[in-house]
């Protein structure tokens, strides 16, 4: 009797384990390991001279020492401005666009259409992207004889051959690609804010301006920090737009030289051991910005409402002990 | 039970829906020919002149033989070391490649051509070994011999062109400006880099640029060098480079130059008729391959050629037979056809579309002294006459295998120098980083005083 109603019983969370299993093999063989691989020649002299293979040889920590020597900072903030030149505008725009967008009071015609067209941006080709720009702007090109034939510049604007400028464009090209999405992203955000608020603020007689910082804008909160911070990892990583632009070399003066194509031009030269250092220096950045994401994400206090009674009450507190 | 028969049934022919993919690609057993490049000069040489072409793909990806034989075009560009990094790759695994990815023959430039033909690395066979008989490439220059045999006198690559360097410029133009464009007698006007500068001060008052841009005169200096770039891990910076850097600035700043950058679009606008710019340093593969097509048909005519202020070659392409290939003999017969064989490489020359100066010297003097020979293009020049008497000159001694990078780093790190972004020295430091990237066996750069 016993022996039978246990055979009855089936398990069946083994199917589960067994249905995530492809996952978790292909993560091991195709991430996990080259993830350890690259932890591990970071300790390595490894390159290639011509057609011979140096090494691998252990050399420590003589890769990181090495790096550090080089124009590290230099390149670390380069992909910051590139980065902040483009966020900015794009989270402004794209606020903008999501408090206009879901106004129930203002009835903008054809709202899908215009989602589909910002975000349409994205769907192109980083690479396309920037090699249109680099035609477009280039000292001979259309915007050039444009500008020239108008009157408006005497000679083309070179502006590739300028800091400001090739930073200029590739801020502009990554606005362009990502205020689409994060417009939507806050659409979603701001529509998940209870409407009656917004009705009882009316009511009260509240402007557009004041629903708009006092309201809105304190609710989403959350969702600008995670907003925030996956466009941050996105901009360490920032790597296609201006490699296409300035042809691999971060021109002029190496200003436009991100981190990743900095690790891109030893990967070029098989500088596994290089490549290895500079990756894990990029990987401990990441992690801690991606534990940021993972304390916002997981905590049970997203519109900061509870830490702002607990600031309130303290402060309460304090007012009673004085 | 019928859900399981169901299932095996799926399970089945999902299996059989992936094996069904790795059956052979090769229908008939026809062998495939794998031949690498950077871009389709030497194809289009192929596909007209190699006399066992049948027929030609309508993407030009493939050429059939007429034995049935088919070759497979990979071409990658070169430019930031892309054609030579995947060549590596498929190098490193040619021995375990099946026969038909095996690649059976590849190209390469003056600027890498030591990297591959060195006998360690030995990726390349010797010519003995192909089948090539000294007899065969008697008709050769010397030059294009000695750059491609190793350190134990064996030569590994053949090609069917002599690059002697030249001086391409607008009739129109030389006439407003020197008041004539007869090549002896703007030769003359051109023929050392002060006079050179003289013209291009008269050409600026008249309202023509004397060059397009930075890296025009680039190979002209750096082939009249002393000392090779790369000797062990130091990169000695030759003085004469710091001259072109010098001739380079001093032009950019009074306005001698049209600010571009060699290859890219206003540099290519600058060959056009309606441009201002007085001429080009070029080599002889620079005619059929770019200015012919950059100056277009009204352009026809309206160009002529000098040797210039300093004799000079730039670039040249050679034939390697990969160690390891399985079709030895059509390699074999490919490269006899169109690098020893005289008459097919005469054809390359007289036919006006093409032009290119051919790698066989008893051909070129028959050219030469020819009468009827004259270019259209070059509005009736015999511009084989003018290089037949520099091209046996052409000394490649001081080439290493790191040219490619010095080169384009060196004209990348001081365009901004050029364009008043940086000062000299920020420009040597950038270049001195960014050649470190590129060859991690450098550990100095070494300036002149």
């Amino acid at each position: 009797m016993n022996g039978k109603s246990s055979k009855k019983k089936v398990n069946y969370a083994k199917w589960g384990y067994i249905f995530i299993l492809p996952f978790f093999v292909t993560f091991f063989i195709f991430s996990f390991i080259p993830l350890v691989d690259t932890i591990r020649y970071s300790f390595f002299e490894y390159y290639r001279s011509g057609l011979k293979e140096i090494g691998p040889n252990f050399v420590g920590v003589h890769n990181y020492k090495e790096l550090f020597t080089t124009d590290l900072p230099k390149y670390a903030s380069n992909t910051f401005i590139l980065w902040i030149i483009g966020f900015v505008p794009q989270i402004i725009v794209s606020l903008l666009l999501a408090a206009w967008f879901t106004d129930a009071r203002l009835k903008i015609r054809g709202k899908q259409f215009f989602k589909v067209v910002i975000y349409l941006p994205n769907l192109i080709m980083a690479a396309a992207f920037s090699m249109l720009f680099f035609t477009l702007f280039s000292d001979s090109g259309p915007i050039n004889s444009f500008l020239v034939d108008h009157g408006i510049v005497d000679g083309p604007i070179r502006f590739m051959a300028t800091v400001g400028g090739t930073r200029g464009l590739i801020g502009l090209m990554n606005f362009l690609m990502w205020f689409g999405s994060t417009t939507i992203m806050l659409m979603a955000a701001v529509m998940g804010i209870n409407p009656s608020l917004f009705e009882a603020a009316e009511l009260d007689g509240c402007t557009h301006r004041q629903i708009f910082f006092k309201i809105t804008l304190p609710l989403i909160k959350p969702v600008l920090g995670y907003t925030l911070i996956t466009s941050m990892i996105g901009g360490l990583q920032m790597f296609d737009v201006p490699q296409i632009l300035t042809g691999g070399a971060g021109t002029p003066d190496r200003t436009s030289m991100t981190l990743i194509m900095y690790l891109n031009s030893h990967l070029s030269s098989k500088n596994y051991g290089m490549a290895g250092a500079l990756s894990v220096c990029l990987f401990i950045v990441s992690a801690v910005l991606c534990f940021f994401v993972y304390k916002m994400m997981n905590s049970n206090d997203l519109d900061g409402s509870k830490a702002a009674a607990k600031k309130a009450k303290r402060e309460r507190r304090g007012a009673k002990a004085s | 039970m019928k859900k399981k028969l169901l299932s095996m049934l799926l399970v089945s022919s999902m299996v059989a829906g992936i094996l069904s993919g790795c059956g052979t690609s090769d229908e008939s057993g026809k062998k495939v020919l794998n031949i690498w490049c950077w871009n389709d000069e030497f194809q289009s040489r192929f596909n007209d002149y190699y006399p066992e072409v049948e027929t030609v793909a309508k993407d030009k990806s493939t050429t059939t033989l007429k034995d049935g034989t088919t070759v497979k075009w990979t071409i990658h560009p070169n430019k930031d070391n892309v054609y030579q990094n995947k060549l590596d790759e498929a190098l490193k695994v040619q021995a375990d490649a099946s026969a038909d990815d095996k690649i059976d023959m590849f190209l390469i430039e003056a600027d890498y051509a030591l990297k591959y033909v060195d006998e360690d690395a030995d990726v390349a066979m010797p010519l003995s070994d192909v089948g090539l008989s000294d007899q065969d490439l008697a008709d050769q220059y010397q030059y294009t011999k000695d750059i491609v045999t190793d350190g134990k006198g064996q030569q590994r690559a053949t090609s069917w062109q002599a690059a002697p360097g030249l001086f391409a410029y607008r009739r129109s133009i030389a006439k407003a400006v020197l008041g004539t464009d007869e090549p002896e007698k703007v030769q003359a006007a051109l023929s050392d880099w002060q006079k050179f500068s003289d013209v291009a001060a008269k050409a600026k008052d008249k309202g023509y640029k004397m060059l397009s841009g930075y890296d025009d005169s680039f190979r002209v200096f750096s082939n009249n060098v002393e000392k090779p770039w790369a000797d062990g891990t130091t990169v000695t910076v030759d003085k004469n480079i710091m001259n072109w850097i010098e001739q380079t600035k001093a032009f950019t700043d009074s306005g001698y130059n049209n600010k571009t950058t060699l290859w890219d679009d206003a540099w290519v606008k600058d060959q056009g008729v309606d441009a201002k710019v007085f001429g080009f340093f070029y080599s002889t593969w620079g005619i059929n391959f770019t200015l012919v097509e950059n100056a277009g048909e009204e352009g026809k005519g309206d160009w002529a050629v000098c040797n210039g202020p300093q004799p000079y070659y730039w670039g040249g392409t050679w034939l390697v037979a990969a160690n390891g290939t399985d079709n030895v003999d059509t390699v074999k017969d490919i490269m006899k056809k169109l690098t020893c064989t005289k008459d097919i490489m005469k054809e390359m020359t007289l036919n006006q579309e093409i032009q290119d100066y051919t790698n066989t010297v008893s051909g070129m003097k028959e050219i030469a002294e020819s009468a009827g020979f004259k270019s259209e293009f070059l509005g009736g020049q015999n511009h084989v006459a003018l290089f037949s008497d520099v091209a046996p000159k052409i000394d490649m001694s001081n080439v290493s295998p790191y040219d490619q990078g010095c080169n384009e780093k060196i004209q990348n790190a001081f365009k901004d120098y050029f364009n008043g972004n940086v000062d000299f020295d920020t420009a040597k430091k950038n270049f001195e980083a960014s050649i470190k990237e590129v060859y991690p066996d450098i550990k100095e750069v070494v300036w002149p005083e």
